[in-house]
């Protein structure tokens, strides 16, 4: 039974993002990337929600949907009950202080002219977050022992710290305007395998004592089933399954899950070579010419005539498991 | 692993270090500085008036008591270059502030606004930098008139645009950024964005144009006072001095040659010293990139 | 594990390469010495920065130099020094790409963009194995229905940028393999690609690895790929080899500290939420310093019972397995880890 119920801090629904295609000096619209194709889910307050899919997918599109980097093309999102795709600027700007992200990159997500502690300060001083500059500069170095930074470093500049490090100082940065909702966008897919385990421990660590819910996006299913409650599995543009890790695991249903499970390797030989192997033909489709009906009919093994023709819909198959494909 | 990369970027002490490590850079900066001293203490350094007039010694070659020589109206040619110094630079500097002040700006609005503002912005600059420098700048002059005034503004002119088009360009690619998406997230305004995050990144390249343009000023300086459309006589600058010397090149060379090399020496002293600044700052940018 | 003959065809010596760079020397290879046998698959494994990447270039004379410079060693192949080769000569360009070739993980830079695939993979085949143009055709065909381009024959002619980075990849693997080559090196080919992308290529490599009878190294940071697919592994640190042994050994033997802490921080697939990730505090050290000794120390969780202050030297601790610690660790299953957050200083 899902705890978490009743208690939705994110809803989107029926989400579409499409990117015009224009060509010739008039800009004539000549097609269009459906980068996210009807796209709905829950996120539940307290919970870390994994969005899974490969290049293209539309992972990152939907976080800049949410974090309103872009307007979306249709759909609705609500925030804590708030439609956020219809916002004021004075509205726009106190979600802001509620929905933060951490990105991928730390090389290029920190400012390289900007002293680090400025940089987790800065959220501060664009909402006024603080009266004295003392209680400023009590922050800052609150927010850096938070994240396991040596505070006496605040002067130091981006260039000076490791990639790890610069993570921990993206983190601090969301994490000064007191968010409740934070997406993490492949946070440590940029990382060593040995600094990766010490941000997730600090992802975790943070999500308890502030009462944090997560959208965590990563193209690296032993993660987001490490680390999350539930997961979305992602296929160009469209969602393909929703359900609790353990089941996701144990129990997947749609074809392009099980393909992707399987290739994911496991870091023990003797199971490498018990596992069952389901190698995919050909290459994700491109955007631009997306098959119809079923968009991983081409690559399916269970495809059948009715593949080609519908696109199959999200639906409930168990109390929470949701699956698109027509086969099952 | 280089963990404690040492200042990759805007430490300056860094890129003295990497840029003074080549001997041309030291001898580049050395020519700048010695004309820069030259200029500031003409008044104590020259042995005549450059504007004194002495037509019983008109057309002497180098001597004693006029190491360069005197030009053809008696003038003393050392003096007339030392103070002619104080208006390449000055020319040099104040053109390149404002052709650089509103090329920048320019730049940065088309860059960050883009669309509509920015195709207009970006096609005239397009056309200004289509036509060939020399005739934009004689037609400017044509309209406004010679002088100092217009050789500041035709110059300007025709500099402006390359630091529109850079500026435009950095900031296209800037914002692309994830850290102006972040400070997008967090909250930023536009103004914030622009000053703060966007500015001090995109500078670095401008500050190499800015010294090379140095150099490019005053050939352009030169050049209009050669045509007669710049400094007018009898204030002695270089440009003009080649001129005048020209009918006299037989009879005395040195009254043109003189100030042609000390162009030459200028143009090649901030040449150098922006070659090396671009080559402190570019590897290392891509290296870290 | 498919079986391999024990007959070395390459072995590399006591391998340094160092880079001068302005803020001074780097140690990125420190003395490595490792063989390959034939038709063997040997994993590389290692984090960013341990030279493993650098140690590889290093056997084809790709390193640029200056800054670079291979300081000494000697790698035996075919009875030869390569290293006593000159970068540009004759012998050396007829190696690379002919007995040995390499696989990059940046497919983009690694093609040239302006040839079609077509002449890429025929100029190699008419250099190094001197066929005329009909055969070096007929066989680069060949080499692309085997890595699974479909209508080879139509594609052959299309350039590079024409193709997914999935499809450039199998292109890379196909010239790779086209001059039947006795060691492939693939130096973190799949970190750039999907998942399921992958999985093709790394089982499109084994294939041909296999149907040529080639030896493959695979030089990556990702665990699962080396115990899915290697014989054996070696685990670098610091441009050192710390562990070296078969791939069962490996994962579940490991020796070294350094290994320990790496299989206890990754997430596995096929484990849920109880048992914690236990991180390796600290940072890899910097390799422009001269390290006494061991260059895991400060790292090491069992510091505190060693007191040899000096460089170990690799020790055989099981036939075949070789550590390079003063102490002798044997880590129990489900052991946790669990120290003190340190303050990052």
């Amino acid at each position: 039974m899902n705890p978490f119920l009743d208690n939705k801090i994110l809803e989107v629904k029926n989400l579409k993002m499409y990117f015009p295609i224009t060509r010739g000096l008039l800009r004539k619209v000549v097609g269009l990337i459906k980068a996210v194709d009807n796209v709905s889910f829950e996120i539940n307050r307290g919970e870390i929600f994994g969005l899974v899919g490969e290049s293209g997918c539309g992972k990152t599109t939907i976080a800049r949907c949410i974090l309103k980097i872009y307007n979306p093309t249709e759909g609705k999102i609500f925030f804590e009950g708030n439609d956020i795709t219809i916002l004021t600027k004075s509205e726009l700007r106190s979600m802001r202080k509620k929905i933060q992200l951490i990105f991928q990159d730390p090389y290029s997500s920190l400012d390289p002219r900007q002293s680090v502690g400025s940089i987790v300060g800065e959220p501060l001083k664009i909402h006024r977050l603080y009266e004295k500059e003392n209680d400023y500069k009590n922050k800052i170095k609150e927010l850096f022992l938070m994240v396991g930074l040596n505070p006496e470093m605040t002067n130091r500049y981006p260039h000076e710290f490791s990639g790890g490090q610069r993570q921990r100082i993206g983190i601090a940065r969301a994490l000064s305007c007191g968010p409740s909702f934070i997406v993490c966008d492949e946070p440590i897919s940029a990382l060593d395998v040995s600094i990766q385990a010490q941000i997730i421990n600090l992802l975790l660590e943070l999500k308890e004592k502030m009462g944090l819910t997560y959208l965590f996006i990563s193209h690296d299913l032993s993660v987001v089933r490490y680390i999350s409650n539930r997961i979305a599995i992602m296929y160009l543009g469209h969602i393909v399954e929703i359900t609790d890790s353990e089941e996701l695991y144990k129990n997947p249903l749609h074809p392009y899950t099980q393909a992707l499970l399987s290739a994911v390797p496991i870091p023990d030989p003797y199971k490498e070579r018990q596992r069952e192997r389901i190698i995919l033909k050909g290459d994700v489709p491109s955007l631009l010419n997306p098959p119809s009906g079923c968009p991983f009919h081409p690559r399916c093994w269970k495809a059948k005539e009715e593949c080609y023709k519908e696109i199959p819909i999200l639906r409930q198959v168990s109390s929470n498991h949701q699956v698109a494909c027509l086969q099952v | 692993m280089l963990k404690k990369s040492k200042n990759r970027f805007g430490n300056l002490g860094y890129i003295f270090k990497v840029m003074f490590a080549r001997k041309v850079v030291i001898f580049g900066s050395i020519i700048i500085g010695v004309f820069f001293l030259i200029a500031v203490a003409a008044p104590w350094l020259a042995p005549y008036d450059p504007l004194e007039q002495n037509l019983r010694a008109t057309l002497q070659p180098p001597s004693r008591i006029h190491l360069l020589g005197t030009d053809e109206l008696g003038r003393d040619t050392l003096s007339r270059l030392i103070y002619g110094a104080r208006i390449s630079l000055l020319v040099a500097i104040v053109v390149v502030i404002i052709a650089g002040g509103s090329g920048t700006i320019m730049g940065l609005i088309a860059g960050y606004f883009g669309g509509l503002t920015n195709t207009i912005i970006m096609r005239i600059t397009d056309a200004l930098m289509a036509l060939p420098p020399i005739v934009l700048m004689l037609a400017i002059s044509a309209v406004i008139g010679g002088g100092l005034k217009s050789i500041l503004f035709s110059v300007g002119i025709v500099l402006a645009p390359t630091y529109c088009r850079l500026m435009c360009g950095q900031i296209l690619t800037l914002k692309q950024s994830d850290f102006i998406i972040a400070a997008n997230v967090l909250g930023a305004n536009d103004v914030r964005i622009i000053i703060r995050h966007l500015l001090p990144n995109a500078f670095p390249p401008l500050i190499v144009l800015l010294t090379i343009n140095l150099g490019t000023a005053i050939m352009f300086e030169a050049t209009l006072s050669f045509l007669g459309i710049g400094i007018k006589p009898p204030t002695p600058s270089w440009g003009s001095m080649v001129m005048e010397g020209y009918r006299f090149l037989v009879k005395n060379p040195v009254i043109s040659f003189a100030p042609g090399i000390a162009i030459s020496l200028l143009v090649l002293g901030f040449n150098l010293v922006g070659d090396g600044l671009r080559d402190a700052l570019d590897p290392r940018l891509r290296g870290t990139i | 594990m498919d079986r391999c003959s024990l007959k070395p065809i390459l072995e590399v010596k006591n391998l340094k390469v160092h880079f001068n760079t302005i803020n001074g020397v780097v140690r990125a290879v420190d003395g490595i010495s490792y063989y390959i046998n034939e038709q063997e698959i040997v994993g590389l494994v290692g984090e960013s920065g341990c030279g493993k990447s650098v140690s590889q270039l290093s056997i084809l004379q790709l390193i640029q130099v200056p800054p670079g410079e291979i300081v000494d060693g000697e790698i035996f192949f075919e009875g030869m020094d390569l290293l006593k080769l000159k970068p540009y000569s004759d012998e050396m360009r007829s190696i690379r790409g002919g007995k040995i070739s390499m696989i990059f993980q940046d497919v983009m830079t690694s093609l040239n963009p302006l040839l079609t695939i077509g002449q890429q993979l025929i100029e190699m085949l008419e250099l190094h194995l001197r066929l005329n143009r009909e055969k070096a055709k007929k066989r680069a065909i060949e080499l692309l229905e085997l890595v699974g381009i479909p209508d080879a024959k139509i594609r052959i002619d299309d350039y590079p940028h024409q193709f997914s980075g999935g499809m450039r990849q199998r292109v890379m693997i196909a010239m790779a393999l086209s001059c039947n080559p006795k060691l492939v090196i693939a130096d973190e080919p799949t970190t750039a690609v999907d998942v399921t992308t992958q999985a093709q290529l790394l089982e499109i490599m084994k294939d041909m690895v296999t149907r040529f009878k080639s030896s493959l190294v695979i030089v990556t940071h990702n665990l699962g790929i080396v115990a899915r697919y290697t014989h054996r592994i070696y685990v670098m640190y610091a441009g050192k080899i710390v562990e070296s042994g078969t791939s069962d050994e490996i994962f579940y033997l490991p020796r070294h500290p350094y290994t320990i802490a790496l299989l206890g921080s990754v997430p596995r697939l096929d484990e849920s939420h109880p048992r914690r990730l236990s991180p390796i505090w600290g940072l890899p050290p910097n390799l422009m310093d001269e390290i006494p000794g061991c260059a895991f120390r400060h790292r090491c969780l069992y510091a505190a019972q060693c007191e040899n202050k000096s460089l170990p030297e690799l020790k055989e601790v099981s036939p075949g397995h070789y550590v390079r610690c003063h102490l002798d660790i044997i880590k129990k299953d489900h052991e946790p880890f669990f120290r003190q957050q340190d303050i990052r200083s």
